[in-house]
């Protein structure tokens, strides 16, 4: 089937087997491979991306489903000098990774929470990543990484 | 994981919807958010043939004050429900229940009409509903019919909708200033309810419902009963399981969840009093 779909700002058509799910469509046909898959079970995060402005988990949606959309991925996030998202930095400065596999998921998931709620609580930040897990368990730096990005 | 292959049509209408799906046969299968389908075809638990995409019926979102009740369309997502002015004035369960739905990403794609047909005794809303007396509304070829939320659950996954019938609103009485409380109990953040309780309380009336206390979401009615009689709440919950019938998985035994509802049981009806 094809899809039309606006992927950091570019837009691409598609032709896609009903079965693709979206992370396997921005990773292997856009070879945007900066959004990870962890668990395949829409529980880690790892995969998370913006649909339409909002986060959501590529390993259980359909590119199908995208039909229409913009899609934002970690590679779209960055000024295109290459200057980093005020949110990427934030993490950098807070050393708010350490493998940095569930990074982009977590600062995909951080830009989303930070839109709905742009002014949180440590409370705010940590229920509002709960979707996102992080196997080095470094959760402290990223919540004090997403606070300092919102100014706190 | 990938689905094993299947044909995919998209539908505009809760009417298109239905005449796709009675075309496609009991094979094929109506796609919301996809939440709770698209992870069981990924483990080939589910191979419908046909996914016919509800997902762009938007006029079946919706979330309207209808005198005594509150209408939702089956197409608003977890996260419209979860930040809904409406629902929090008069119906505060249910948006609360609908903000512990999975996470965020979750919430964003989610709908309460796909959580409600997939009739999983271990998801939130199906409990939350069903504690609060709502009734489902659903189209097939033939028309609409009502169901009350107490007869919809047949068993695990299984629901009184007809394979050509699609769930389009969900009617929530109005919960006029009735205390509540939403327990649940889970290890991870995100996860499903080890077990979870919906309940609220009233004057001398009031409704608990169970998450994963069975093959179906579980109305506690003999704690309802009790209560009406003027049972203290402890003696109250001591009734939970009376109409549960739980059983043992990787998270918990069965005298665990008996043990687990008894205790939030109480805890809600306290929340729920105070």
């Amino acid at each position: 089937m094809q899809i039309r779909v606006t992927v950091n700002g570019v837009e691409h058509v598609s032709d896609v087997e009903p079965r693709t799910l979206l992370v396997q469509y921005v990773r292997e046909a856009l070879g945007l491979t900066g959004t990870n898959v962890g668990c395949d079970t829409s529980s880690c995060g790892a995969c998370s991306l913006h649909v339409d402005g909002e986060a959501a988990k590529s390993c259980t949606l359909l590119a199908v489903q995208a039909d229409g959309a913009q899609v934002t991925t970690i590679e779209g996030l960055a000024g295109k000098d290459g200057s980093l998202h005020p949110m990427q930095k934030a993490f950098m400065e807070n050393h708010g990774l350490q493998c940095g596999y569930c990074t982009p998921g977590m600062v995909m998931a951080a830009t989303s929470l930070l839109k709905e709620i742009p002014n949180p609580t440590e409370e705010d930040v940590r229920i509002g990543l709960e979707g996102n897990l992080c196997r080095c368990t470094g959760y402290h730096n990223i919540v004090k990484a997403v606070l300092a990005c919102a100014g706190k | 994981m990938i689905p094993a292959a299947f044909d995919y049509v998209r539908a505009g209408s809760a009417a298109e919807a239905i005449s796709l799906i009675g075309q496609h046969g009991s094979d094929a299968k109506f796609l919301a958010g996809g939440h709770s389908l698209l992870p069981l075809m990924k483990l080939r638990l589910a191979q419908p043939s046909v996914l016919v995409d509800i997902g762009r019926v938007t006029d079946l979102s919706y979330i309207k004050d209808a005198g005594d009740h509150i209408a939702i369309g089956a197409l608003t997502r977890h996260m419209d429900v979860e930040k809904s002015s409406v629902l929090a004035q008069h119906a505060p369960l249910l948006a609360h229940a609908a903000g512990h739905v999975g996470d965020p990403q979750v919430r964003h794609r989610g709908t309460i009409g796909g959580s409600i047909a997939h009739a999983d005794p271990a998801s939130d809303l199906p409990a939350t509903t069903l504690a609060l007396g709502a009734t489902y509304v659903v189209q097939g070829p033939k028309g609409s019919r009502e169901i009350k939320a107490s007869d919809f659950y047949l068993g695990f996954l299984e629901s009184a909708l007809a394979p050509d019938e699609m769930l389009t609103e969900i009617r929530v009485p109005k919960m006029n200033g009735a205390g509540w409380s939403f327990q649940k109990f889970n290890r991870r953040a995100q996860d499903w309810a080890i077990v979870g309780v919906a309940a609220w309380r009233r004057n001398g009336d009031s409704g608990v419902a169970l998450v994963n206390m069975g093959q179906t979401p579980v109305l506690a009615s003999s704690v309802a009963v009790a209560l009406k009689s003027g049972a203290s709440i402890a003696d109250a919950a001591e009734l939970a399981v009376a109409e549960a019938s739980p059983s043992a998985d990787n998270n918990a035994s069965v005298e665990y969840r008996t043990h687990l509802a008894k205790v939030l049981v109480r805890r809600a009806l306290e929340q729920a009093s105070a």
